[in-house]
């Protein structure tokens, strides 16, 4: 197999230092630097749920929106003033973690491939967010909404699409009925829901897409806002008078920091850098990529409609399909070449992936025809027979991982595969019937896998607790599995040492 | 196999502090550092108008061959040209023209009305201003024309609209 490593760049290279020094703190399985998406939604619930609760005592009106928002806080401070700020406080908090979950993706190239959909899908949704969120200002109608809804207008204004200035709307207090304020209503309700749709869509190309948290990491975010509810609740600026302008505002940077921007240049110039920014983004998928990894391919002969493939697969590119043998009931695996990430994955799962099988030609299921199954099975078999040192040991990685090959030793056979996901336990078995004393298997980090689930199907393959698994007869000290993703080889080291002492 | 992640004090200590820091910029950020969208000492004249210029050229009478063309219920006795007269705003704050603006008619056969927005900061205190307003190209010069001295308080804003109906130019 080839690697497919290429040398990190900088930004990413500090990414990665980043999750690690996260890890040290949460473990890796509840890392948030890679729960970003699962955090973002577990924002918009709280949005959601906040929203709810704020909404039926809200007074949708121009004279009365206000009033009834201060009695929130003030007559229900324990309820409806924790709930407002927890609602304003959820809003930054979606847009920094939508934000981070942009900035990894982005990093880890994640905008290509079988990740082009959700890309695509993604990028409009940070422009629901925003409207979603300064929206929310208007409502209110004290001098923060006035000031934003203002700002907006005339920055809407700036595209010659409407005959009539939508700032006029603000030139007196009189100008602003309640119609306007059914307007703002809509906006701040329906443009969520638009979000809302905008998620799905995002995630439908994902097998078991989180959009819960790990649990600590839910409470973790709901505290973490509760006790910043707490210590600095939201509080409400003057009530809005058209007549002056706000002198001194409490600006809620996170959300409504492009107001002062265009304050500083021009409504022109942040529509510039606006547009630049979407059309890079969505733009990105559609640069020269490097050459697609080739896609899985069934063996309809070695497919027995097991499920487990399609079951496995982090992209949803496996559809059982009625078997071509006519015999009734019996299924084949089918693969979707533009949403198979070639990750091997599915030949891991595959009970017919057994190097036992034959002692000629290894057929599987499925299987990924630039590195098989049968060709791992042949390099195994030579590496073996080529080690002299009296306890061999072999060790499986990945090509997004800690590099397999800087462990060469005269006692080392290492292969590198297209996923740690890829790896049948049955090869491990295989190994130590073939003259291995000792396996160690390194996958990346808990959920820092580039194809999402290859170390964690792995982890429950070797515990047992997941099909195809590893049979208990095998003697498990002789096996270990590492945690190491790029740049770890001081892990595969360590662990290394430790079976050679074993 | 990996067991799962010890959970040590120092740990804690680290999920602590990472979660009190994302708190920390989210409670910091979304309040400070305070803005002022308008300099102390400074107001604030927004010149905004929406208005229907006057038709391009002249009406005149249809002959009888014309209306005789024309469906029963279209025969007005007058034909006048579609499109309107862009409007033109000028506006002088102490004798200096801070503000001159050609605002064409809307409609992608010209002949909506012509708007106009735009903010004017301004020290506050007492200010001559003169707005001038032309709405009809067959006529040179200005057809409306309003100057005034008004004294603004800090942060005030004053409108300069124009309704034709309610005399024309108005500064309130």
């Amino acid at each position: 197999m080839q690697r497919t490593h290429e040398r990190a760049p900088t930004a990413l290279t500090g990414w990665r230092r980043a999750e690690q020094g996260f890890d040290a703190a949460f473990g890796a399985p509840l890392n948030p630097l890679r729960q970003l998406g699962t955090l973002g939604f577990l924002s918009f619930w709280l949005l959601a749920a906040s929203g709810i609760y704020l909404y039926a005592f809200l007074e949708t009106s121009a004279a009365g929106g206000y009033r009834s928002i201060v009695d929130l806080s003030e007559q229900q401070p324990w309820l409806g003033g924790l709930l407002r700020s927890l609602h304003r406080y959820a809003a930054d908090a979606f847009v920094i973690l939508t934000a981070l979950h942009l900035l990894r993706e982005w990093l880890h190239g994640h905008y290509r491939g079988v990740r082009r959909y959700a890309w695509l899908t993604g990028v409009p949704t940070l422009l629901l967010v925003f409207a979603s969120a300064i929206g929310g200002f208007w409502l209110h109608w004290d001098q923060l909404g006035q000031y934003s809804a203002i700002a907006t207008a005339e920055w809407l204004d700036a595209l010659p699409l409407l005959a009539t200035p939508l700032a006029r709307n603000f030139l007196a207090n009189a100008a602003v009925s309640d119609r306007l304020f059914s307007l703002f209503v809509f906006v701040h309700l329906g443009v969520p829901l638009l979000l809302l749709f905008a998620l799905w869509f995002h995630i439908q190309r994902l097998t078991r897409a989180a959009v819960w948290p790990p649990r600590p990491l839910s409470v973790g975010l709901l505290g973490s806002l509760l006790v910043l509810a707490v210590v600095a609740p939201v509080s409400s600026h003057p009530p809005a008078d058209l007549a002056t302008v706000p002198q001194t505002l409490r600006l809620d940077w996170v959300l409504l920091f492009v107001h002062p921007l265009a304050d500083s240049v021009s409504t022109a110039v942040v529509w510039a850098l606006v547009g630049a920014g979407l059309l890079t983004l969505f733009t990105l998928p559609f640069l020269p990529q490097p050459t697609r990894a080739p896609v899985a391919v069934v063996d309809a002969a070695n497919c027995n409609g097991c499920r487990r493939c399609f079951a496995d697969c982090p992209f949803a590119a496996i559809t059982m399909v009625p078997h071509p043998n006519q015999k009734i009931g019996r299924q084949l695996a089918s693969v979707d070449a533009d949403l198979c990430a070639g990750c091997g994955i599915c030949a891991g799962a595959c009970p017919s992936s057994t190097p036992f099988r034959s002692p000629t030609a290894l057929a599987t299921g499925i299987d990924m025809p630039e590195a098989t199954l049968g060709a791992l099975r042949e390099r195994l078999r030579r590496g073996l027979v080529a080690l002299r040192a009296a306890r061999p040991i072999v060790v499986f990685g990945c090509d997004h991982g800690a590099r397999v090959e800087s462990l060469a030793a005269p006692d080392v056979a290492a292969f590198s595969l297209l996923c740690a996901g890829q790896l049948p336990p049955s090869f491990i078995e295989y190994a130590l019937r073939d003259g291995a004393a000792a396996v160690l298997v390194s996958a990346c980090r808990e959920g820092g896998c580039e194809f999402r689930l290859g170390e964690r199907w792995t982890d429950e393959r070797l515990r047992g607790t997941r099909e195809p698994h590893l049979r208990a007869s095998v003697p498990h000290e002789q096996v270990a599995l590492v945690w190491a993703g790029v740049g770890e080889e001081a892990a595969l080291r360590d662990a290394l040492e430790g079976l050679r002492h074993a | 196999m990996p067991e799962a992640h010890p959970v040590t004090p120092r740990a804690w200590l680290g999920q602590f502090v990472l979660y009190a820091l994302f708190a920390l910029a989210i409670g910091a950020f979304s309040r400070w550092p305070v803005y002022h969208p308008i300099a102390a000492g400074q107001a604030l004249i927004k010149v905004s108008l929406t208005h229907p210029g006057k038709p391009r050229g002249e009406c005149r009478a249809q002959t009888e061959a014309e209306l005789a063309r024309l469906p029963p219920n279209m025969r007005a006795p007058l034909k006048c040209p579609r499109e309107r007269s862009p409007v033109t705003v000028e506006v002088d704050i102490n004798g200096v023209t801070v503000l001159r603006r050609v605002a064409p008619p809307s409609g992608l056969s010209h002949d909506g009305a012509s708007a106009l927005y735009q903010r004017l900061v301004v020290p506050a205190g007492e200010q001559r201003i003169a707005v001038r307003l032309n709405d009809d190209v067959l006529r040179t010069g200005f057809t409306y024309e309003r100057e005034a001295t008004v004294k603004l308080a800090p942060a005030q804003v004053l409108v300069i609209d124009f309704d034709a109906e309610r005399g024309g130019i108005m500064l309130q």
